[in-house]
Formats: C-alpha cells, sequence, structure tokens
C-alpha cells in the first residue's frame, strides 16, 4: 500500500493543483515540508471529516499550526478556559458550590473525601450551615438547607441517593438549596 | 484663494470631520494647510513608528485625541513576539512634556505600562476617555491611577487587553466626587471585583450609558446595578451562572424591563440558559448583540433568544450556532448589517458536527439584503455557495471568510475557491477588506487585482502557487494599504518588483514564505522611507554578518512607510535593514 502511494507521488502530472486529490495531498505536504519550524505535528492522527470523505486518500495529519486559526489569543484563552473547568480527568474532581443567597461561588475537590459525611460537613464548614438529617424516604430533614447536586443529564438531584462512587462520578455541580424551593424537594409526599 | 478671513475657513473646516478628508484639505494650499493643523482636534496614526511624536506635535499642537495603532494584525494571532514593540510610554512623556491639552486617547495593539498609566492620569488635567483594544503590559495598579486621578473621566473602555489583575481595589479608587462615567468597560479583567464599589460608582453616575462587567459579577449583583441604571444602553453581562433562587430571578427580570433604553448586550461570559429568558422583554429593542464569548449556550436556546432580536444590525456568534441557527438569524434579523461566527473549538479537537458550513453563509446572504461585513468561521466552502452569496449581496465592504483547514477545497467538486472569491471581488465593487482562505491558485489573485479596485486591507494564507499572485495584487489593488501574507510562495521576483508601491501603502507582512535576506536587503537599499524588519525568533543570534547567507529564507518580514526613519527600540532579534 506504502508503495503504491509513492509511485502516485513521483509520477508527473499536468493537472492544476486539486483537481485532484493525490495532487492535493502531496501540496499539503510540501507546504508543511516549507515550514517544519513552525508546524508542531501531534502524536495522533485524526481524521478532519468524518462521513462523505473519499476514502482513496489517507485523512491528512491534523497539526497544530502557530497562528492558525486566525483567532485572536485573548479570545483563544477565554473559550479555552471553559472546557477545562469541565474535564473531570486528571488531578482532583474539581467541581462548583453554590449556595443560593451568597454572592459567590466556592470550588472543591470530590476526590478528597470519602463519602457523604465527610463531604457535608466540609460544606457546613464552608458555608456555615448545618445540613439536617438524611433519610432514605424523606430526605433531609431539620433544616432549611438541602444539598443537591447536578447529575450529567442536567437534572439536580437530593444528595446522598445513590452509591458515592456513583456519586462522583455523576456529579457536575454542587448547590445547596435553601427556603421554600429546598422544601418542595426535601418533604415526601 | 483666500477670499474669507482665516476664522471662517476655520469653522468651514470644522464641518469636516474625517481624517482622510481632512489630510486633503491641508494639501490644498499653504494657507489651508496652515488652518487646518492648528485647528485639528483629533489625529489618528495607523502605525505609530510611521511618525514620531515630536512631529506629530509639532504639526498639530492643539489635538485633543490621538489614536495610535502599534503592532501589525498578524501579532493577534501570536505571529508577533511580545517584545517587538510598539510602547506608548514615549507618546505620552512628548505630550506631557509638550502640554498638549489631551482629552482623549485611543490604542490598539500597544504596550501601556502602569507608568505609562499613571503618568496620563497626571498630565492632562482634561483627560476625559482612554481605550485599550487588544494592548498589554499594565496591571490594576495602572487602572488605579486612572480612576483616582483623572477628575473629568468619561471612558474606561478595555477590549480584549492582557492585564495582570492584581486583585486590588481599583475600583474604590475613584474619587466620591466622580460622576461623569458614561462607559465603563472591564469585561477583560479576570480577578474578583469588589461589588460594592461597583455599585456605589454606578449609582453615582447619573450619565452612565454602557456599562460591561467581568465574570466576577454575579447575577443579584447585575439585578441590583441594571436597577441603579435603567438608562443603561450598553450592557456587558459578566457572570450569568448560578441557578438563582425565584427571588433573585424576578428582581433581575424586574430590572431588565425596566431598561428600555438598552440597544447593545454582550458578555454572558458563563450562562446558565435558563437565566437568558430574563432578558427577552428588551429582545425586540437590541441592536447589537455579542454571544461570542457565551460558550455554554447552546443552538436552541441562541435560537430561542435571536427569534425575539429582529431589529439586530450587529451578530456575533459562536458557529455552535449551526446552518440552522443561521437560517433562523437569516428569516428574523432583516436589518443585519454585520455578522461574525467564531469558532467554538479552536484547537480542532472535537469533531463538531453542529458547526457552520457553506449553507449557513448562503442562507444568511438570502435573508440579510443590508449585509455589508462579514467574518465567518467554517469547516468546509464551495464555490457555488460563494457565487450566490455574491449575488444576493453585492455590498459588502468587509468579506472575511475563514475555512479551518489550510488549502481544503470545494468539498463537492475538490477544485479550488478560485471562482467563488473572483466572484465576490466582482460583484462586490465597494470591497474595502478581504480574508481568503481554502484551496487557491494564482487565478484568484488575478481575479482581486482585476476587480477589487477599492480594496485596501488583503489578509492571504497558504494560497497562490507564484510570484505572479502576489504581483497581480500589487499592480491591480491601487488602492491597497495593508498586505499581510504568510504561507504562501511568493518570493523575490514579487516583493522587488515595484518598490516605489510601498510608500502608497501602510505596511506589508510576509510570514513564511520565499523571500530570502538578499531580496530584502536589494529592497531596503533604495528605500530611505521604509523601514524593513526581519523578525527571527528562532535564529541562534548570527553575529558575523559576512558569514551569512543571503539565499536564506525570512522568517517574518515586516516593513512600513515612515517619515523618521529606524525605530531605536526593536529587540534584539529584529533586524532593521
Amino acid at each position: 500500500m506504502d508503495e503504491f502511494v509513492n509511485l502516485k507521488e513521483t509520477e508527473l502530472r499536468l493537472g492544476l493543483p486539486g483537481t485532484d486529490n493525490v495532487c492535493e495531498a502531496k501540496e499539503r505536504v510540501s507546504c508543511c515540508n516549507n515550514n517544519n519550524k513552525r508546524v508542531l505535528s501531534t502524536d495522533t492522527e485524526k481524521e478532519i471529516e468524518s462521513s462523505s470523505r473519499k476514502t482513496e486518500t489517507s485523512p491528512p495529519r491534523k497539526a497544530q499550526i502557530v497562528g492558525w486559526p486566525p483567532v485572536r489569543s485573548y479570545r483563544k484563552n477565554n473559550i479555552q478556559s471553559k472546557k477545562n473547568e469541565s474535564e473531570h480527568e486528571g488531578q482532583g474532581i474539581y467541581v462548583k458550590v453554590s449556595m443560593d443567597g451568597a454572592p459567590y461561588l466556592r470550588k472543591i475537590d470530590l476526590s478528597c473525601y470519602k463519602g457523604y459525611s465527610e463531604l457535608l460537613k466540609a460544606l457546613e464548614v464552608m458555608f456555615k450551615f448545618s445540613v439536617g438529617e438524611y433519610f432514605e424516604r424523606d430526605g433531609y430533614k431539620g433544616s432549611d438547607f438541602v444539598p443537591t447536586y447536578e447529575d450529567k443529564d442536567g437534572d439536580w438531584m437530593l444528595i446522598g441517593d445513590v452509591p458515592w462512587e456513583m456519586f462522583i462520578c455523576t456529579c457536575k455541580r454542587l448547590r445547596i438549596m435553601k427556603g421554600s424551593e429546598a422544601k418542595g424537594l426535601g418533604c415526601g409526599v | 484663494m483666500n477670499y474669507f478671513p482665516d476664522e471662517v475657513i476655520e469653522h468651514v473646516f470644522d464641518f469636516v470631520v474625517s481624517h482622510r478628508d481632512r489630510n486633503s484639505i491641508s494639501l490644498v494650499c499653504k494657507s489651508w494647510h496652515k488652518i487646518e493643523r492648528l485647528s485639528r482636534k483629533e489625529v489618528f496614526i495607523g502605525n505609530c513608528y510611521a511618525i514620531n511624536p515630536e512631529r506629530l506635535i509639532g504639526r498639530f499642537p492643539c489635538l485633543k485625541s490621538l489614536t495610535l495603532k502599534g503592532k501589525p494584525h498578524f501579532a493577534d494571532f501570536n505571529l508577533v513576539p511580545h517584545e517587538w514593540g510598539g510602547f506608548v510610554l514615549p507618546w505620552i512623556e512628548a505630550l506631557a512634556r509638550s502640554r498638549v491639552g489631551l482629552e482623549e486617547l485611543r490604542l490598539k495593539r500597544m504596550v501601556v505600562t502602569d507608568e505609562s498609566l499613571e503618568l496620563l492620569s497626571r498630565s492632562f488635567a482634561n483627560f476625559k476617555s482612554l481605550v485599550l483594544v487588544s494592548c498589554e503590559g499594565f496591571t490594576t495598579d495602572g487602572l488605579a491611577s486612572i480612576a483616582a486621578n483623572c477628575r473629568q473621566l468619561r471612558e474606561l473602555d478595555l477590549q480584549e487587553n492582557e492585564i495582570d489583575d492584581h486583585r486590588g481595589q481599583w475600583l474604590n479608587c475613584f474619587p466620591d466626587s466622580c460622576t461623569t462615567l458614561i462607559s465603563l468597560n472591564f469585561a477583560c479583567l479576570k480577578g474578583e471585583t469588589n461589588v460594592a464599589a461597583l455599585e456605589r460608582l454606578v449609582a453615582r453616575s447619573p450619565n452612565l450609558k454602557s456599562l460591561k462587567l467581568n465574570r466576577a459579577v454575579p447575577l443579584d449583583a447585575l439585578a441590583r446595578l441594571m436597577s441603579c441604571a435603567p438608562q443603561l444602553v450598553d450592557l456587558g453581562v459578566g457572570s450569568y451562572e448560578n441557578e438563582p433562587d425565584p427571588e433573585s430571578f424576578a428582581k433581575l427580570m424586574t430590572a431588565i424591563e425596566k431598561c428600555m433604553s438598552l440597544r447593545s448586550l454582550s458578555g454572558f461570559l458563563e450562562v446558565a440558559p435558563l437565566c437568558l429568558p430574563a432578558f427577552y422583554p428588551i429582545c425586540q429593542n437590541l441592536i447589537s448583540l455579542n454571544l461570542s464569548y457565551a460558550a455554554e449556550i447552546q443552538g436552541n436556546h441562541l435560537i430561542k433568544l435571536i427569534q425575539l432580536c429582529k431589529r439586530l444590525q450587529r451578530l456575533w456568534i459562536l458557529d455552535s450556532i449551526g446552518d440552522k441557527g443561521l437560517a433562523v438569524v437569516a428569516a428574523t434579523c432583516k436589518e443585519l448589517q454585520e455578522l461574525r461566527v467564531f469558532p467554538s473549538d479552536v484547537h480542532g479537537e472535537e469533531d463538531n458536527n453542529a458547526a457552520v458550513t457553506e449553507v449557513g453563509l448562503v442562507a444568511i446572504s438570502a435573508g440579510c439584503p443590508k449585509l455589508h461585513s462579514i467574518l465567518y468561521f467554517c469547516k468546509q466552502m464551495t464555490n457555488a455557495a460563494l457565487i450566490a452569496v455574491a449575488k444576493n449581496c453585492p455590498n459588502f465592504i468587509r468579506f472575511r471568510l475563514c475555512i479551518l483547514e489550510p488549502h481544503k477545497p470545494d468539498h463537492i467538486t475538490s477544485q479550488s475557491l478560485d471562482e467563488g472569491f473572483g466572484a465576490i471581488v466582482q460583484a462586490c465593487k465597494g470591497l474595502r477588506r478581504l480574508s481568503v482562505s481554502g484551496l487557491l491558485t494564482d487565478q484568484v489573485f488575478l481575479y482581486i487585482g482585476m476587480y477589487a479596485e477599492q480594496l485596501e486591507m488583503l489578509s492571504i494564507a497558504f494560497a497562490g502557487d507564484t510570484d505572479k499572485g502576489m504581483l497581480y495584487v500589487l499592480n491591480g489593488c491601487k488602492k491597497m494599504r495593508k498586505l499581510e501574507i504568510r504561507d504562501s510562495p511568493f518570493g523575490n521576483a514579487a516583493l522587488l518588483a515595484d518598490v516605489g508601491r510601498y510608500e502608497t501603502m501602510r505596511s506589508l507582512w510576509m510570514s513564511s514564505c520565499e523571500v530570502t535576506l538578499g531580496g530584502c536587503k536589494r529592497l531596503a537599499q533604495n528605500s530611505p522611507r521604509l523601514n524593513v524588519e526581519i523578525i527571527n525568533e528562532n535564529e541562534n543570534n548570527r553575529m558575523e554578518q559576512n558569514e551569512e547567507d543571503e539565499r536564506e529564507k525570512v522568517d517574518k518580514l515586516y516593513l512600513y512607510r515612515t517619515v523618521v526613519g529606524t525605530r531605536k527600540d526593536a529587540p534584539p532579534y529584529v533586524r532593521i535593514l
């Protein structure tokens, strides 16, 4: 297969660039060679288009070119930080914690805690409230505050229902609800 | 020539506002030159190295407003090293020394230090307006000086600057007596904001029309701020993330409903989409909407919002809106004049099927007859689409198309996109700015040279086959002012064909092309009014000049016309021939 590709490359052609897939691939390669000071190639080859590509030509290497696409670095940095915040891999599982009425959010590392009691205690200290007692059927009783979390589906769930390991995998962020909204959730009906 | 006394002529000149027109009238005769220069209030300098502060002040001693641009455009994309130049301090020092009554300073791509800001704040008693775009080198300490010392401050507008946020109390530095603010934009600050100080400032600024907040200003603070300032015309929303409790949300809705003057909305740096509906009541009044930083709002939420914005003239958005979303824009925003679609996936990491294609572009062109300005990032394009766009919208002034993958051909015919861009330049007789991309041969430049008679700025990347391409452009586009080229096979023959041409232009940038050191030297030899700069940061500095190889290709070439010769502030890796 490799030999076949090489033969094509040495073949003399009179066509204009772009009229033939092979010529196109050759142009791309030669341009990259001219500028190998600048092209930082990634380790993995990725396919650019998914479905409707012709399969005769191998997908071009997706190299990162300096200053391309032409997006201001300020903009690049601001969009990128959004993605980084939602990553759960690597060191720690940092999620945002909000409390109704508090002026700003906090962040905690879920991987620091071994279970719900440790987590809830930490939240109580951080936001200076108390969470009441958890009942499997009725939720949290004895407090105006109810700890909830947003799961991967975007639903707001009561903290404590599912096993801890499942919780830390599906939890995207925490929210300590209070007031009438919390009561609606906390009371068993 | 002069049948009128000078004061009368000066009064007539007062009505001539555009700097180009004023430049023209100053060329008519000596007398007009003198009257014009002594009455000139606003000066625009497109390249801070084309002139120096002393000569500027000598010619326009009464100037009140100065606009300066520093680094070349490609500096936005990390192609120019940070210490290249564009320092504003010498300008401020000179203006201060000469006691110019400076009231307004607008800087783009310049290096601004805290020292400069401090000096600025202390030197001009009537200073009113500071606008910094894509600048760097300063911290919130510099902002504190401006806040504290500029008693007449009306405008502090910080757009997309890299500011070191010391998390200080710069907002507290506005004295209680400061009530003159009209415009305050600190969206690009990354640190925490003293919300209480901000609220007090807004409460005592009855003329405040434009307020753009940063990330750290949360939802309930926003509600309070808007209640204090229902006269706002332009609002940049900060952090909008929290699922608010119903009370806060209700307060926000009440506050928004009172802002009947609101015409421009931006920000949404962190968003919970469920909060967007709070803005529905004022959407019908909006003429400008910038959601290009709102990475977390999905297409369908965007669509619901945009469907209400029937008067929109300007829309900046991410490509997550998709072709479907653009069809909604086309159906709704019949007044649209400017559209920018930015890539949400800048590093090409995701196989984003929701991104926009040629279909969205054609839909917009068909639905929005007043469209004259577009910036469009997409993954694929066709000649047929561009031809349709040209037919639908012959009024383009700015047309910037960026196909994310270099050299990408028409994805249906696999041909180059020469014909598509050719159709654009042929139909759009008023085109002043053009950026091309995708697979392009010399042919597209032949078309550009032939038809783009009004073209002033052209950006070329990964395009063309031979020197002929660049020559077509230089020979044809008589009004060209800024030409920037990267990664294209243009060499010495094109560069040297008409050296005198470059004095009619502001600047030329060529990087990763075929020009050699020898070619640049020859260019510089007979051109005293051009600065020819060679930027070679990767070089292990070759000190021995006799050893250097003139056939060596030049990494980055930046040349520009100037009346003040070689600049003295260039770093060691910039060589000025």
